[in-house]
This record gives structure tokens, sequence and C-alpha cells, in this order.
């Protein structure tokens, strides 16, 4: 058994190849609220780890610390560290706007910007100053394949975005995010304004990219963790209260408030 | 007893239920939604019968109107077209002095008579362009078909009739109504009248301007290096041939004009008027000739379009209240744009500064508050802080380091048509700002995310993500901009707005676009014509006109832009789903 190697919580995920984040004793305040307490998780290299936990417990703010997309916020304040790949994120030498490069990220709501379908996939390489022209389409070809999007809209690439429907948008959300070929990617509920046909669609697609990308996604759908996760973090109330792999914390979970809120006594 | 207990809570209930679902009208809000509703419909009433009024005025001002002649009481005729007519009180002492018969029907009707407004254009026999008429006066009316309303260079126009034309010493055979063959040998004496301003205006300003141009060169050379420096007299010999040519073409372009002046001459006009006043002048001083009581629709629809296309493409005369008024489209038209090319970038660089970058504390919050009352500051304060700072301050400094040689002649140390359009740019860049703020803050946060968490740096984000989306929104701010600053006058008349402009702001001088001219604009111009000229009710009908242009040209301006911000958003802001 793994015992937790920090942090107050049951903490026994299944080991990857090595550790692509690793989160110590990290704690954030919104002003003088606090939101996050001593969470600590080191995230396996190439898994999807799934983030459960009741509404308004951390979940997307622990997200978003991670690709430091809380800097927007004002009265921000943190301590503790977050490390990518043994790099200081919140350290004085990180480059934020590298940082972001490394790590895609997938919002609740479809967020493609108003241009073409193609514009949008390569949005991370124009913003790198790319201009081959070959090495765009090649990367809107593959980041579309590799987001289950190509076959339905290679025809129509030069389009305006914005009229695709939201699974389609979603999708394209996905693409954009893997064609910077980042090392992580981060989802925050990215299903919850979706059908269960798109959402079956991205889950599949999750499936697919495990392995090439570590995958981090906030669910607020237990069987959606079940289906594509392979450990699952539970938290509560700012806390990270257990970390462990999917099937025994959804079979044989050790915490007592993870069991209550899996068997959805609360939540 | 007991039906009355009963009775009483179930009428209780009743009153409160008819209190409930009852008319009552003031909780329905009804009453509101009517007046609402009424103050809407009584705003655009009052705007549409003034746009109707103004455009009713303004189409039908150009249409030619029938030449009436009355013969009058006392004998004596006058003749012209009718501008209006009215009711009035007439004077008691003026009553007193008419016929019995006549005091009884004006007693009748309560003291008031009708009169009609006559205009009887040969100013230059009565030193009076219109005369009242009372119906009383009148002892017959008729529309004799040679009655002719000419259009004249000056004096305004002549009414009456062509009694000989004569070309070259010889005249022309009379016809009906005008001699034959006249518009042909009119239009030879108006094509030379233009040949004559071409080489005067023309011709003979470039002249001038090389002389002043070579002047100006010795002069500067003289402030740099004092007046008897060799380089000085240097330059002052080496000019000495070339103002030698100058001198030679100008002396024989004067005398080409001269010649072509006493040729003009030879061609000559005689015309009588209805009292049988005649009156002669050179063919060439007409610039048209309406009969109006012997046209046809055709023909009265020629003179229309033929009256537009001179008021549109001409220069103004008489003060004017004739010609046309080209320049004053133009200025207009070139200062609005300068304006919107000014205030563009500078209201949207505010904007994004303020909502993008700056720290939201308090002195945002006051800066914020100070641009949106610089809104409301009246605008003739902008033409004083315009004409202090930018033309004497500003203007008089570049006079200063650049234009000496001119001196003391101002060149941009007075009003013009840059210093106007920039004190136009200050007077409506708080609505920029505050639109453009508003457009960046309806960007969701949700694009402007994904684009950073793509590695977008804030200003890619900004670039990118920010700005297309906010584009149409900054361009209905630029658009209320523009609406605003084409319309202002009074600040323009302090910094550069003249009542005639000598020259465009544009012409084929190097460097081809003078921004320190002044300038003339169709606002100015209305008040203008309007309401300073010696004759107002010349005027009255170019008011009409005039502010019909304004109005149009800022609509077409406006449209525009419109369809402009319509491309842009379908273009960013597709349909969701
Ligand atoms: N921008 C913010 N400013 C202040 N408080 C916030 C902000 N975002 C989230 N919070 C608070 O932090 C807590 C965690 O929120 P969040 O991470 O969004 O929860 P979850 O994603 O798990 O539903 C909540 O109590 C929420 O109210
Ligand atoms: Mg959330």
């Amino acid at each position: 058994m793994n015992a937790p190697t920090f942090g107050p919580t049951s903490y026994h995920p299944t080991k990857g190849e090595r550790t692509s984040l690793e989160i110590k004793d990290f704690n954030l305040w919104y002003g003088a609220a606090q939101a996050l307490f001593d969470v600590a998780m080191d995230v396996q290299v190439g898994m999807v780890t799934a983030l459960i936990g009741p509404s308004g417990c951390g979940k997307s703010t622990l997200l978003r610390s991670m690709n430091r997309m809380n800097d927007l916020i004002d009265n921000l304040r943190i301590n503790g560290a977050i490390r990518l790949e043994g790099d200081d994120i919140y350290g004085p030498a990180i480059d934020v706007i590298g940082l972001r490069k490394r790590m895609g990220m997938v919002f609740q709501k479809p967020n493609p910007f108003p241009m073409s379908i193609a514009e949008n996939v390569v949005y991370p390489l124009r913003v790198d100053g790319v201009t081959d022209r070959a090495l765009l389409e090649q990367t809107v070809e593959r980041s579309l394949k590799a987001a289950a999007l190509w076959d339905e809209v290679k025809g129509r690439l030069k389009e305006n975005a914005l009229g695709l429907s939201g699974g389609q948008q979603q999708r394209l959300c996905i693409a954009r995010a893997v064609a910077g070929d980042p090392e992580v990617l981060l989802m925050d509920e990215p299903c919850s304004a979706l059908d269960p046909i798109a959402t079956a669609k991205i889950e599949e697609l999750i499936d697919e990219l495990r392995g090439n990308y570590t995958i981090i996604i906030v669910t607020h759908n237990m069987q959606q963790a079940a289906r594509v996760s392979q450990n699952t973090a539970f938290m509560y109330l700012g806390r990270l209260i257990e970390y462990g792999d999917t099937k025994r914390m959804f079979t044989n979970p050790i915490e007592a408030r993870t069991q209550d809120y899996i068997t959805g006594r609360f939540g | 007893m007991t039906t009355e207990t009963l009775t009483a809570p179930s009428n209780a209930v009743a009153a409160r239920r008819r209190r409930t679902f009852g008319s009552d009208v003031s909780a329905s809000g009804e009453p509101a939604q009517w007046a609402l509703g009424g103050a809407l419909a009584l705003g655009i009433v009052l705007i549409a019968g003034f746009l109707l009024l103004v455009f009713w005025n303004g189409v039908a001002t150009f249409f030619p109107k029938p030449i009436v002649a009355l013969t009058l009481t006392d004998g004596s005729t006058i003749a012209g077209p009718i501008r209006r007519s009215e009711e009035f009180r007439v004077p008691p002492n003026e009553l007193a002095s008419l016929p019995p018969p006549v005091q009884a029907l004006i007693r009748d009707d309560g003291g008031m008579a009708e009169r009609q407004l006559i205009q009887i254009g040969n100013f230059d026999l009565y030193n009076e362009d219109f005369r009242w008429v009372p119906s009383y006066l009148v002892a017959g009316a008729s529309r004799p078909r040679d009655l002719v309303l000419m259009e004249r260079l000056e004096w305004g126009p002549f009414v009456g009739r062509v009694k000989q034309v004569v070309e070259d010493g010889r005249p022309l055979a009379d016809g009906d109504p005008l001699p034959t063959g006249l518009d042909a040998v009119h239009r030879k004496a108006r094509d030379r009248w233009q040949q004559i301003r071409r080489i005067e205006r023309g011709d003979i300003g470039v002249v001038n301007h090389d002389i002043d141009g070579i002047r100006l060169e010795v002069r500067r050379l003289e402030l740099r290096h004092g007046p008897d420096h060799e380089r000085v007299v240097a330059a002052r010999r080496a000019a000495e041939p070339e103002l030698a040519r100058l001198r030679t073409q100008y002396d024989t372009l004067a005398a080409e004009a001269r010649r072509l002046r006493q040729e003009d001459a030879r061609t000559t006009i005689t015309l009588a008027d209805t009292g049988g006043r005649e009156k002669s002048m050179r063919l060439s001083e007409i610039t048209r000739f309406v009969p109006a009581n012997d046209l046809s629709l055709l023909g009265a629809l020629g003179v229309y379009f033929d009256r537009w296309g001179e008021f549109l493409a001409d220069e103004p005369r008489e003060a004017n209240t004739e010609g046309g008024v080209m320049p004053a489209i133009f200025g207009t038209f070139v200062m609005t744009l300068m304006m919107v090319l000014v205030v563009a970038p500078f209201g949207v660089l505010t904007a994004l500064y303020l909502r993008e970058y700056a720290r939201q504390g308090r002195i945002v919050a006051i800066v914020r508050i100070s641009v949106n009352n610089l809104a409301g500051v009246p605008s003739i304060v902008y033409g004083v802080f315009g004409v202090g700072f930018f033309a004497y301050l500003v203007g008089g400094s570049i006079d200063q380091w650049f234009y000496a040689e001119r001196l003391p002649s101002p060149t941009f140390g007075t009003g013009g048509i840059l210093w106007a359009s920039l004190t136009l740019a200050l007077l409506t860049v708080p609505v920029v700002i505050v639109a453009t703020e508003e457009a960046l803050s309806a960007v969701p946060r949700s694009v402007r995310e994904g684009s950073l968490a793509c590695g977008a740096s804030k200003w890619q984000t900004i670039k990118y993500i920010v700005l297309p989306r906010a584009l149409p929104g900054i361009m209905t701010g630029l658009i209320l901009a523009m609406a605003r600053g084409a319309g202002e006058v009074a600040p323009l008349m302090l910094v550069g707005v003249v009542k005639l402009a000598p020259e465009l702001p544009m012409d084929g001088f190097f460097p081809f676009i003078h921004l320190e001219r002044s300038f003339m604009h169709l606002g100015f111009h209305i008040y203008d014509v309007g309401f300073q000229s010696r004759n107002s009710e010349a005027g009255k009908p170019m008011v009409f006109v005039t502010t019909m242009l304004l109005i149009g040209l800022i609509f077409v301006m406006n449209l525009a832009a419109i369809v402009i911000r319509n491309r842009l958003k379908r273009k960013f802001v597709g349909a969701q789903f």
C-alpha cells in the first residue's frame, strides 16, 4: 500500500512512469477567504486524473492554479508549490506564457474564437509567430484528427467556428488545446454544457489522448470519472480528502466522506 | 344575524378579489405604458415633422416657379415668382387710405387681409429683391409667356423681358420668348467667362505662387544669415532670371485675360422690366435664363437639375446666397474624416489602457468620471481651448520654427482645418472612450481566458481576440462621435471656419493637402446664409437646401460606417449554435 507522502489525506494513486505535476502543501486565498487548504498530490504522467467533489470545493481553483490562470484575479494569494516536471510554477524564474504553452486548457463552456475553424486550431502557433503554411496546415489536420473533428469539418475549415454545434465547438477547443503540443491537458468540466452524444464522443476522445498527454479533468459526473480516469482525487471544502486509483476509490473508498459523496449522500 | 356574520367576510373576500384581479389601472402599469408610448410617438412625430419640413422645402426650392405679373390699383405693374402668402393685420393708417368698399371688406374679415411676397428681383434698379403685395392693391394678374427670370453673377436675379442680344456688334433675330440662337451665343459667352476665370485664378495663381515661393526662399536665407550675407545676395541674383521669366509669363497671361474681357464686352444683352426700365449688361453675366411661364415639364426638370448641379459643384456667389456650396461640402467632409482619423486611435488607445491595463482603483474611477463629464462641457469652450492652445500656442510655435519667413502673416498660428479637426476630436473623444470601454468589457472573460491559456500574451490576446470582438461596439462609438462632430458649429467658428474660403484645403500645389487653411462648413454656411446675409429672404431657401444637404451628408457618412460595422459584426459574432 502506498502511504501518503505528505498531507493529511489518504493517498495511494496508481503510479505512472513518473510525476508530471507535483503539488505541495498548496494554499490559496481569494482576498481573506481561503479556498484551498494544504493540497498535496502527485499527478502521474500519461494518465487521466479526475478531480471530483461538490460544487465550490475548489476543483476549478486548483486546476486554474496549475497554469496560473488565477493570475488574472486581484487580491489572490498563495503559498506552497506546484511543480511541472520539476519546474516551480510559482517560482521567480518562471515564464508564465511559456508555462501556459506547455499546458492546454479546455473550459466548461466552449469558447472558440470568432475566427475560422483553421485559425482557431492554429492559434497557439500563431501567437508563437509560426507562419510556415505547411506546418500550420499539418497542425490543423493532426489536431482536428486528434480531437475527432476532422471528418466533420474538413470541408469547411475556412468557415467561422461560431457556426459549429456546441459539441463540435468543444472538440474544436480540445483540438486547439492540443495544437501547441502541450505536456498536460487541463479540462474543467468539459462536458457539462453538452448533450449525452457529444459527451460520449469527448469521453472517447479523452481515452484516446491518454498516454500522449497527462490529463486532469474536473467533473461533476461520477460515472464519467469512473469511465475515463485512472486516478481520482476527491476534494471537499478546499481540502484534498482522498486521492487514489479510480477503480478502488469507487468500490472501496477509505474516507467516510468520499464514501458519502460517491454514494450520493451529499454533493 | 347569522347571515350578516356570514356575508361580512365573504364581502371582504370579494373586495380583496376585486382589488387583486380587477382592472386596477395603475397597478397593471398600463397608464405608464401609454405615457411612455405617447412620449415616444410625440418624439417621432416631432422629428419626422422636422425632417419633412426640411426636405419638402429643400426639394422644392430649385423647381422653377411661374412668374406672375401683377397690375396694381395705382396702375403700376410688378412681376416675379410668388414666394409665399400670408394673412396680415392691415395697419390703421393704411386702412384709412383705402376706398370705403375695400375698408368694409377688411373690417368684415376682422381687420385682416391677405398679402403675397413677390420676388421682384432687379435689385440694381429698385434696391429690393422682394415686395409684399396686399391683395386689395392687386387689380389684375397674368402669366405672360415672355417674362423671364434671369440668374446673374451680381445683383441677384432679373425678372423681365429680353429686349435685345447683341453678339459681337450684330443683334440676334427676335424669337419667342427668347431671341433665336440665344442658347448657343449664351453658352459661348459663358465659356469665355470661364476661360477668363481659369486664366485669372488658375494660371496667374500658379505664377503668383511661384513668385511667392522664390521670395520666401530668399527671405528664409535672410533670416538665417542676415540680410547682407553673401549667400543671400547670391540667391537674390540667382533668382533674378527666373523672376523675370515669371513676370513675363504673368504679363502674357494678363494680356490674354484683358483681350478676352474686351471680347466679352462686345456681346451684350438688354433687358427690360415690366415697368419699362431697361438695363444692359454683358451676356456672360447671366448664368441662366428661366422662361418659367413657357417651360414644359421636361424643361422645368432640366432647370431643376441644372440648378442642383450648380449648387453641388460650384463655389458660392453673392455673399453665399447664390451659386453652390461645394467648398462647404468638401470642408465638412474632410474635417469630419480627419476628426475620425484622430479620434479613433486616440479614444481607443485611451479606453484600452483604462480598461485593460490600468489598475482599477480610485484614480481610474476619477479619470473615468472626468471623461464622462467632458462630454457635457459646452462645445464653445472647446472652441476657446482650440484657438488658445492649438492655434495660438502650438500653431504659433510651429510658425516660429518652420514658417518664420512668412511672418507676420500666420501659417499654422491661426484657425485652420487641422486645428478644427483636433478640437472636434477632443470634443468627441469621450464618446469614443465610453463606447470602447463598454465594448471591451462586453468581450466575454471566457474567450480572453481561452486565448491566455493558449500561451498568448496579454497584448496578443487584445490584438487577436478582444479588439476584433469589440470592433462593432467601437464603431458604434465612432459613428456617434462622427454624427456629433459633423453637426457641431460653435467651436468651429473660433478655430478655422470662415464665411468664404479663398482656397480649398486640397489643391494642385505641393504638398497638395493644406491643413493650415481655413475652410467652409455646411453648418456654418446655414447660419451665415440664413441669419448673417444682407438679404435673409433670398437666403431662406438656401437654408433649407443646405440643411438637407448637411443632414444628407451626415446620413451618408453614418450609413457607410454602419455598413462597415455590420460587416464586422457578421464576421466576428456569428450565430451561436
Ligand atoms: N474569483 C473568485 N473570487 C473569489 N472567490 C472565488 C473566486 N472563484 C472561486 N471562488 C470561491 O472559491 C471557492 C471554490 O470555487 P471553485 O474552485 O470554482 O469550485 P468548484 O470548481 O469546485 O465548483 C468557492 O467558495 C468560490 O466561491
Ligand atoms: Mg468549477
